[in-house]
């Protein structure tokens, strides 16, 4: 049991292990932010993991990166916007909800929608069928 | 054929939804395509690997269809498709531009020295801020520029003579017939 809680203990500690080391951000919600987006942006060179993650020098450059645009006061939208503009909407974990990508928020409800529609329309045609005679043999 | 439309419609989802996955998995994952290309190459003012008082900037772009070749010292790909570049150079067809990628500075002038250069000069992208503005995401990339500092075609991966004739030599034709 002891060995078991050390190894669970050992795997925890790792899968917390953060590769970004920087200080905080002085400002907290600026430092909430950074926290956010580095955990949804895509590492494109070990695709996948996070630039929050990987300990990739790509990573740690994009985290730079992405500290200072934070710093600098801008917004999620700008900051996602200067990361696409380079390296396309595959480097968003999140797919964004406009443009191309709108299609792969849309499409699973309208497939669902298609799918009740056409099962409704089946069960009342068949509720308005006589019911056939029953084949009852013992009769 | 109003009664099979229902049975039909799913069934015709369905097949779009397989030639979409089949058109998937024949997209190779680690080659992402660049958002830059038909965009005008991003500007860049950096210092020369041979001598850091010559400055490098995206003006050496302009006038002319270019290549330009993301390398490091650091990079296995870099030397396998180094063969490759220098017998591009030797045709003289156009120029390379090499951006020598988050490298040890020395380390990479006695590459250059040791392999032989085919670059007509070389910008040295120490912190990678270049590298990101291009949309770098590993060694080596290739870039082809138009003329009007337009970017044509990007290659990930070494570079080889076939992907050279393929992929890079109709695009630079294309380009000089319609400036």
């Amino acid at each position: 049991m002891r060995t078991f809680t050390i190894i669970a203990t050992l795997c925890w500690s790792l899968s917390c292990a953060a590769f970004d080391v920087t200080p905080p951000l002085p400002d907290a919600a600026q430092q909430a932010l950074y926290e956010r987006l580095i955990n949804e942006l895509r590492c494109l060179q070990c695709q996948n993991e996070t630039i929050a993650e990987s300990n990739a020098e790509l990573a740690a450059d994009l985290r730079r990166e992405v500290r200072e645009l934070v710093a600098q006061g801008q917004s999620e939208i700008q900051i996602k916007d200067f990361l696409t503009s380079r390296y396309g909407d595959f480097v968003l974990y999140r797919p964004r909800t406009s443009g191309p990508t709108l299609v792969l928020w849309l499409l699973p409800g309208l497939l669902v929608a298609i799918g009740a529609f056409a099962l409704m329309r089946i069960v009342r045609r068949r509720a308005t069928l006589p019911v056939p005679e029953a084949d009852d043999p013992a009769s | 054929m109003r009664r099979s439309l229902p049975y039909l419609l799913p069934a015709c989802l369905f097949a779009g939804l397989l030639w979409l996955f089949a058109g998937g998995l024949q997209r190779d994952p680690s080659t992402i395509e660049s958002p830059l290309i038909g965009r005008p190459a991003p500007s860049f003012d950096l210092p020369s690997l041979k001598d850091p008082a010559v400055r490098v900037s995206d003006a050496a772009l302009r006038g002319q269809v270019s290549v330009v070749n993301v390398w490091a010292t650091w990079c296995t790909g870099c030397r396998q498709e180094h063969s490759t570049l220098l017998a591009i150079a030797a045709q003289n067809e156009v120029p390379i531009i090499g951006l020598n990628w988050k490298d040890d500075t020395e380390l990479a002038r006695r590459w250059l020295a040791e392999l032989g250069d085919p670059y007509r000069i070389t910008a040295v992208d120490a912190d990678g801020r270049v590298a990101i503005d291009w949309g770098v995401y590993g060694a080596p990339e290739t870039y082809l520029v138009g003329a009007d500092g337009t970017i044509l075609h990007k290659h990930i991966a070494p570079l080889t003579g076939a992907i050279w004739e393929q992929d890079f030599l109709p695009r630079i034709r294309a380009a000089r017939e319609s400036s």
